[in-house]
């Protein structure tokens, strides 16, 4: 029983990481109808610079959780800058091309970014310096640290911040209008371009601080982290409803969820034909599925058409 | 009509470049071909590989060469087959026509395995330093060797520790499914069964995975003896982390691939303990191992994995020249084949088939930061 | 008459250009055109999928790969089985066509963004499965894959004869595969089928209402161009000799993609040039390297880097600057440079809207 538990655990943890770049997916497909396939490299790029900072500080004495936050608040502004740019530079020109279009070119700035990564801090795996305590405290049998329930958390955080931001606030209203119907938010008085950019902006924010968790919890960062990262965010995005916040949320932990179970136990389950060696197609499978039964996802509705 | 006279012009700028292309040195040269991935996740390891091959070639050009009574220069080609079997084939062709007259190389089994027929056919001998996978000189070709154990030698003497010195009954096997760990890790699993472990499980991963709990819980759910791992330093690294965090006490052995500094970089201060084995005896138990050491770590610094090898590999090559009297390959290669020299991880001889003779396997344990060979 | 001389001079060119390219530049060339003859059958390939019929597939090197095991696994010791290259060259094309069928079905009703991450998905998939069916029966051999392959063989004589002359044999079979290819989509396009994908790609609401079978011609498409993915990829497995899973990622998806929307979605010639170019051009940039070292004493900006980097930019450029690609066909130009409703016609939701 307490394997199911730690089991459980791992995915909770695991799924978490998947919502918190869910979020900034979902985000942009919700008000932009595009994947930014760069995101995931935007996740790099957080928990590249985070580890930098990080690097350098940790010799100083610091608290190891105050040296983690300072690593955060620069990965944040780097993260909204590379994301601002993009869209300006990429994105914007393509609005009303074909999808075609900016799905290659979203395509063509993650090789960009994996490679200028590459250039800038190398191709080896980096390794994150032991700052944060490796306590475990015991849960029925399983075991869970601090840092796994700072992921679970702030997920969780972020999620009911983002999703009252996306209902309460102004600016929030105009998100959601923007995502209707960007003309008719014009002749109300929305500045369009300015809100794409903020959105862009604010899921980069997002993504920096999920690329400081996933490198604090796994130790490691490298310039090719993010894609297959991105790739299942977006699964979990799908699968919980693209556009909605919630969404997400259950998406990811679902994912996560299906994920770890999946390792742990098709093995057992199949008799051994099939086993975790088939763990990366779970989140391909449950896509198609999800697609194929039910393509507007479990919570279905997109952030323009919420009451 | 567009398009034919651009193609004219571009077929007549490279007839007319051909005649550009005679190079009269001065001195004679050996072309030594050294193929590593130069980048992607492995080049790490593909660059000290190939610092091995530049290291020896120097050593040998300050020594003051000389070839059936001339003297030689040893010049050191190196190309970057990304570890992808059809860059590997690219790269082995563009060293054949460039007139190598002897390849270190390559790094991985699953392109030194193709790139072999091409230098097969050219007649070009090859010597890998760290591609383990049997296959690579089962195939019939005279070319190929290696001065690393193949994954058989090297499984069964992984198994025998296991059961013999650390007394395990009980193992898990996990692999990164790629050649060269699951090849390492089936190997493994064959030797351990006929030695009478039982395996409780055998789990996969990928080698571009960095989280491993899901395993490592079920794994742990069956509490084996041991955990053996067939994979690289960069997934090793993180797993090992990982089983210490989930509390898993068993102890950890890994293959070749986990024998680095970025093993314990990775794992930080749960590296403490593990083992893995390495291929050759231990670098400062060697004549001239020390020495090389020291040399490579002024130069390169710290020695990744198989920079020993590709240094032996080298020096094999160009004594085996020196004996003919030639740098002909079609000279030098049977001597090759019957060579027996002193190199820094070991004696270096070939079997039929070009594995290296009584290959010998070492155990090395993480003890106070660094990997300690065994006794 | 004029015409005629025309045909026979760029026949001439071709049959004499691996032989100029060996002589010049020595044979890694010639085989890099070999492998761009390849490139060249796979961009057609998904040119039919995404140029005619407008269906974003991004795992489409899952086909190239059901072609090469199936050649693989039918002329080689692993099974022991010897078939000559005639009868497994269909075989795998007609199995690779399966396979895109059945990667059509489940997609049919999705568009854009959607249909490109399943394809993706299955892409992997496939990629995952070849390299686990070694337990508990060896199928295809596992990460190690499939060794010593047969090559191919016309009537009694082996194309790998004699050694290290490969190379121009292999030139002249892929190009008569490659022509064929290119004749084929060129009749593809022109028939009724080739305007019925036009008609679906530029609106399938409207091509529908004209009494248009959408979905069984969505599944020709895909079937069309799995096949000509399976054909040139038991060429590829003939040709190396050797087949494993590291050979048929989702990087090569991206980049046989690229060939054809760089060069000119729809557009044969287009695309042709397309995938010479991006097959040969990172093959140049190995030499800059010792450019630079030759130019400024050492190396500036690692070249293995810069290649992936240049793709990129350049995948970013083209879509800015010339989104219907490098050679467009008049056509598509149009089309894809409209600006205003013609070009805004995508819905918003997955799928077809009143679905």
């Amino acid at each position: 029983m307490d394997i199911f538990l730690q089991q459980l655990i791992n995915g909770i943890v695991l799924g978490s990481i998947y919502s918190l770049v869910a979020l900034g997916y979902t985000l942009v497909y919700g008000i932009l109808g595009l994947i930014n396939f760069a995101h995931g490299d935007i996740v790099m790029v957080g928990a590249m610079v985070t580890l930098t900072v990080v690097r350098l500080l940790s010799d100083s004495g610091l608290p190891g959780p105050l040296v983690l936050g300072i690593g955060m608040l620069t990965a944040i502004p780097a993260c909204m800058a590379v994301g601002y740019l993009i869209e300006r530079i990429a994105y914007r020109p393509l609005r009303n091309a074909p999808r075609l279009a900016p799905l290659i070119t979203a395509i063509g700035v993650s090789i960009l970014l994996q490679n200028l990564a590459m250039m800038i801090w190398g191709r080896e795996y980096l390794s994150f310096p032991q700052i944060l305590p490796t306590r475990t405290m015991a849960v029925g049998g399983a075991s869970i640290s601090a840092i796994q329930l700072l992921i679970v958390a702030s997920s969780t955080i972020m999620m009911a911040g983002l999703s009252s931001l996306i209902r309460k606030t102004r600016l929030g209203n105009a998100m959601r209008a923007t995502a209707q119907n960007p003309e008719v938010a014009t002749l109300m008085g929305v500045n369009v371009n300015t809100i794409i950019s903020i959105t862009f902006v604010l899921g980069s924010a997002l993504a920096a601080v999920a690329g400081m968790m996933v490198s604090a919890y796994y130790g490691i960062a490298h310039y090719d982290m993010g894609f297959i990262l991105g790739l299942k965010a977006f699964t979990a995005a799908v699968l919980g409803g693209i556009g909605n916040i919630e969404g997400a949320m259950l998406g990811g932990l679902l994912l996560g969820i299906i994920e770890s179970m999946g390792a742990g136990y098709l093995g057992t389950l199949t008799g051994g034909i099939m086993g975790s060696n088939y763990q990366d197609v779970f989140a391909f499978f449950v896509l198609i599925l999800v697609l194929i039964f039910r393509p507007s996802g479990l919570l279905g509705e997109r952030v323009g058409e919420r009451p | 009509m567009t398009m034919l006279r651009p193609l004219l012009a571009a077929m007549a700028a490279m007839l007319l470049s051909s005649c550009a292309k005679q190079n009269p040195g001065s001195e004679l040269v050996v072309r030594i071909g050294s193929v590593a991935p130069l980048t992607g996740p492995q080049s790490h390891l593909g660059k000290d590989n190939d610092n091995g091959v530049r290291l020896a070639a120097d050593e040998i050009n300050a020594s003051g060469l000389v070839i059936g009574g001339k003297k030689m220069r040893v010049e050191v080609l190196s190309e970057d087959d990304q570890a992808d079997p059809r860059t590997a084939t690219i790269v082995a062709q563009k060293l054949v026509d460039e007139g190598v007259n002897g390849i270190v190389g390559h790094f991985n089994s699953g392109t030194s395995i193709p790139a072999s027929r091409i230098y097969s056919d050219a007649g070009i001998p090859q010597i890998s330093p760290s591609a383990t996978a049997t296959t690579y000189t089962g195939q019939g070709f005279e070319t190929t060797f290696r001065v690393v154990t193949n994954d058989r030698q090297q499984g069964e003497a992984l198994a025998k520790f296991a059961l013999d010195t650390l007394h395990a009954r009980t193992v898990a096997i996990i692999d990164d499914r790629t050649a060269y760990g699951q090849g390492i890790a089936d190997e493994f699993e064959k030797d351990a069964k006929a030695g009478g472990a039982a395996l409780v499980a055998h789990e996969f991963t990928s080698d571009h995975a960095t989280d491993f709990t899901a395993i490592l819980t079920s794994i742990k759910g069956k509490n084996p003896d041991l955990v053996f791992y067939g994979g690289m330093d960069a997934q090793a690294g993180p797993m090992m982390k990982q089983m210490r965090n989930l509390g898993m006490k068993m102890a950890f052995l890994g293959a070749d691939g986990s024998k680095s500094p970025e093993f314990i970089k990775l794992a930080g201060t749960a590296a403490e303990g593990a083992y893995a084995s390495a291929p050759g005896l231990p670098l400062d138990k060697m004549p001239g191992g020390k020495a090389f050491v020291q040399k490579f770590t002024a130069k390169y610094g710290k020695i990744q994995l198989y920079s020993p090898y590709s240094f032996d590999a080298t020096m094999a090559l160009v004594n085996a020249m020196k004996q003919a009297g030639s740098i002909d390959p079609a000279r030098y290669l049977p001597v090759l084949a019957r060579i027996k020299m002193d190199g820094v991880t070991g004696p270096i001889s070939f079997d039929r088939k070009g594995d290296i003779l009584h290959g010998a396997v070492t155990l090395y344990q993480v003890r106070n930061g660094s990997w300690t060979a065994l006794p | 008459m004029k015409r005629y001389l025309k045909l026979a001079a760029y026949a001439a060119l071709l049959l004499l250009l691996p032989f100029a390219t060996g002589l010049a530049l020595g044979k890694t060339w010639v085989r890099i055109l070999d492998f761009a003859l390849l490139y060249v059958m796979l961009a057609l390939g998904l040119n039919i999928v995404v140029g005619f019929a407008g269906l974003l597939d991004l795992g489409y090197v899952a086909f190239f790969a059901v072609g090469a095991y199936c050649y693989a696994l039918l002329a080689s010791p692993h099974f022991g089985l010897h078939l000559p290259f005639w009868m497994i060259l269909p075989i795998g094309a007609f199995s690779a066509g399966i396979f895109g069928m059945l990667l059509g079905a489940p997609t049919l009703r999705l568009r854009g963004d959607y249909l490109a991450i399943v394809t993706l998905g299955f892409g992997e998939i496939i990629r995952i499965f070849l390299n686990n069916l070694d337990t508990p029966y060896n199928i295809t051999g596992g990460p190690q894959g499939i060794d010593l392959i047969d090559p191919v063989r016309l009537g009694p004589v082996s194309l790998n004869q004699p050694p290290g002359h490969a190379v121009y044999s292999y030139y002249f079979l892929f190009l008569l595969f490659a022509l064929a290819t290119a004749f084929v989509s060129t009749r593809l396009q022109h028939s009724r089928i080739g305007r019925a994908w036009a008609a679906i790609r530029e609106d399938e609401i409207a091509a529908e209402a004209m009494g248009i079978d959408t979905r069984n011609l969505k599944l020709l498409a895909f079937a069309m161009g799995a096949s000509f993915g399976g054909l040139s990829g038991g060429l590829f497995a003939g040709f190396e000799g050797f087949v494993s899973p590291e050979s048929f990622t989702l990087t090569e998806s991206i980049m046989i993609l690229s060939m054809v929307v760089l060069g000119g979605m729809g557009h044969i010639r287009g695309v042709v040039f397309g995938a010479l170019l991006l097959s040969i051009l990172p093959e140049a940039l190995r030499y800059v390297g010792p450019l630079e070292q030759s130019l400024f004493g050492k190396i500036v900006i690692d070249p293995s880097g810069l290649r992936m980097l240049l793709f990129g930019l350049s995948l970013i450029l083209v879509m800015l600057l010339r989104p219907a690609g490098l050679w467009p066909s008049p056509a598509r130009k149009r089309e894809l440079l409209a600006h205003g409703e013609t070009a805004k016609h995508e819905n918003t939701n997955i799928y077809d809207a009143g679905r």
